[in-house]
């Protein structure tokens, strides 16, 4: 399992009710619902994806994120999650209001467009990065709203949610001590664990 | 003499199932006694686990998949999806297929003898509901040592029974697949019903309903009917793409005759059709369709009418479909949702409108499949069940 899904997992709670938002293959749901007694669903539209959720028992919904969450009742669930989505989204202010309603807890991540190769990328050779979190080129990328570790902080800031618990995943052992100090710097995948209460 | 394909289930033969217990129907009146003609593929296991139900649709019946006899042009009307290797997998599956009480290809209906006064039943026949199929359907299983079903699957009507079958009876569907389906007709819907249902019943042949009395048949009527149903199957496109402005002959005739194909392809359909069905039965049909609503029961709460359902559900709706479209499956989807229940939604994109659920498409076999695949392996299920009843098929 990719390291920010297995953060992820140990971060949702027992028999939660879980929302998935961009579910992918299901493979977090699926691990969930088999080691924590998850319940939930999935939203994805990717039929690769919805072909292997439904093979694998995972309940998914072809539905796309852009048109909001409107089927799901205020504190539907316990923990709404997106991975790598966020940038995707046409407004993601927009969701994580969405997300906070449907639940009280969220858990996002999102590639850090501040991870220093990125840096090295567009400031030293002057190109848009291209790495194995951002692996499109600017041409077709389906990332229009890349942001930063500390970008993301300031929008949790200004809508006054609490961080419950922030992370960075990297590829490499080099610089874990790093990434700890410097996670704008050093973090490939920014994971936030975010609530409105206070 | 034609060979089958490898795929097929080859040859089957209907069979006929007798029951003489009382069956009370949501009108208010009792069918004494009836039959109910279906067939069956696949082996039922030792453990009789894996049975799976076929519900049909309007004009559909109990010949699902295979061939009757070896000169049959064309295989059952759900051979796309059963049979060995395909979605639903008769090397894992028993599949039941009947065809539905009102129905006129052999169960008790319209064009049977009404047993109390020895004469046709014809308009006479009380209207069945989809409860009451589910009713008999479960009677059925009972006769096949079935206690409980690992999916009951239809598509469009079909697919109205699969779900009435989770509310009816939730302990005996493992699995449920309501396939192009919705859980009440539009107003839409219901107008479109009722202009095929005005086209038989104004028919002079019609008689009201004892054209059987009057040796005919009302065939100009329910010509009619077909072909503005027919038209509710086909998206715009797929009759664009079909026949387009493509004309019969080279010049315009100026005229009424037939001079568009898509003229000469409705009448075809509805000429066909019409010599094949029972008006009676197609009437009962369309009511039975416009009947259901399960959610009624509940002031229209359908979260609410759902509380019974127990099984995961697959939800399948087709992007082009215009009878009962996407928004229809969505929502019942979300009435899922908001039930609490297992649900899992694909919205297919085809060309072929309402009929997309009845053809192979790589998409939906895919997602169809893979929902059985499940099933099979919830069920420990392996690729060839245990012999125990040999199929039918012969």
């Amino acid at each position: 399992m990719r390291s920010d899904l297995t953060l992820i997992h140990q971060w949702v709670p027992q028999g939660a009710r879980v929302l998935d938002l961009g579910c992918g293959d299901g493979t977090l749901l699926h691990s969930l619902a088999r080691d924590k007694g998850v319940k939930g669903y999935g939203l994805e539209i990717d039929p690769d994806g919805i072909t292997a959720c439904i093979r694998k028992g995972v309940n998914v919904i072809e539905q796309n994120l852009d048109d909001g969450l409107a089927n799901f009742e205020d504190e539907a669930c316990d923990v709404v999650i997106m991975t790598q989505a966020l940038q995707a989204l046409r407004r993601p202010d927009r969701m994580l209001d969405e997300m906070l309603r449907v639940a009280r807890e969220c858990i996002i991540t999102f590639p850090n467009f501040a991870y220093w190769r990125h840096r090295v990328h567009l400031g030293v050779r002057g190109y848009m990065p291209v790495s194995k979190s951002l692996p499109h080129a600017w041409y077709d990328t389906p990332n229009i709203h890349l942001s930063t570790f500390n970008d993301f902080e300031a929008l949790c800031r200004d809508k006054g949610l609490t961080i419950i618990d922030r992370a960075v995943g990297i590829k490499d052992h080099e610089g874990r001590l790093m990434s700890r100090l410097w996670p704008n710097l050093f973090g490939e995948i920014a994971i936030f664990r975010i609530t409105r209460d206070n | 003499m034609p060979e089958q394909p490898s795929d097929s289930v080859g040859l089957v033969r209907p069979q006929s199932a007798h029951f003489d217990d009382p069956l009370p129907l949501a009108c208010g009146k009792t069918l004494s006694a009836y039959d109910l003609v279906y067939e069956t593929y696949g082996t039922l296991n030792a453990e009789r686990s894996n049975a799976v139900l076929i519900c049909h649709a309007l004009s559909g019946h109990h010949h699902a998949a295979g061939y009757h006899d070896d000169s049959d042009r064309k295989p059952g009307w759900w051979d796309a999806h059963i049979g060995p290797g395909k979605s639903i997998d008769t090397d894992r599956f028993f599949v039941v297929s009947l065809n539905n009480l009102g129905g006129c290809h052999g169960s008790t209906g319209p064009s049977s003898i009404n047993p109390e006064t020895g004469r046709l039943w014809g308009p006479d026949f009380p209207m069945v509901t989809v409860i009451d199929w589910v009713n008999s359907q479960a009677r059925l299983a009972d006769q096949l040592g079935i206690e409980r079903f690992a999916a009951v699957i239809g598509g469009s009507l079909g697919g109205m029974q699969a779900l009435q079958w989770t509310l009816s009876y939730p302990q005996r569907v493992a699995n449920a697949a309501v396939i192009a389906a919705t859980p009440k007709l539009s107003a839409q819907n219901i107008a479109f019903n009722e202009v095929a249902r005005q086209a038989i019943r104004s028919d002079t042949e019609f008689h009201d309903g004892y054209y059987a009395d009057h040796d005919t048949l009302p065939r100009q009527g329910l010509k009619l009917a077909r072909m503005v149903g027919h038209i509710t199957y086909l998206s715009e496109d797929a009759m664009g793409t079909k026949f387009g402005r493509d004309l019969r002959t080279d010049d315009l005739n100026f005229g009424f005759g037939v001079e568009f194909q898509v003229e000469s392809y409705l009448r075809y359909q509805g000429d066909t059709f019409s010599n094949s069905f029972d008006a009676n039965t197609y009437l009962l049909m369309t009511k039975a369709l416009d009947y259901f609503d399960p959610a009624a029961e509940h002031q229209g709460d359908l979260p609410a009418a759902l509380a019974p359902a127990q099984c995961p559900f697959l939800v399948v709706s087709f992007t082009t479909d215009w009878r009962f479209p996407p928004l229809r499956s969505r929502e019942l989807v979300n009435a899922l949702i908001r039930a609490g229940k297992s649900v899992s939604y694909a919205n297919i994109e085809s060309s072929h409108g309402h009929d997309a659920f009845l053809m192979p498409e790589p998409r939906y076999q895919a997602v169809f499949a893979g929902f059985m695949n499940r099933v099979a392996e919830d069920l420990e299920l392996s690729a060839r069940p245990t012999e125990e009843t040999t199929a039918h098929a012969l």
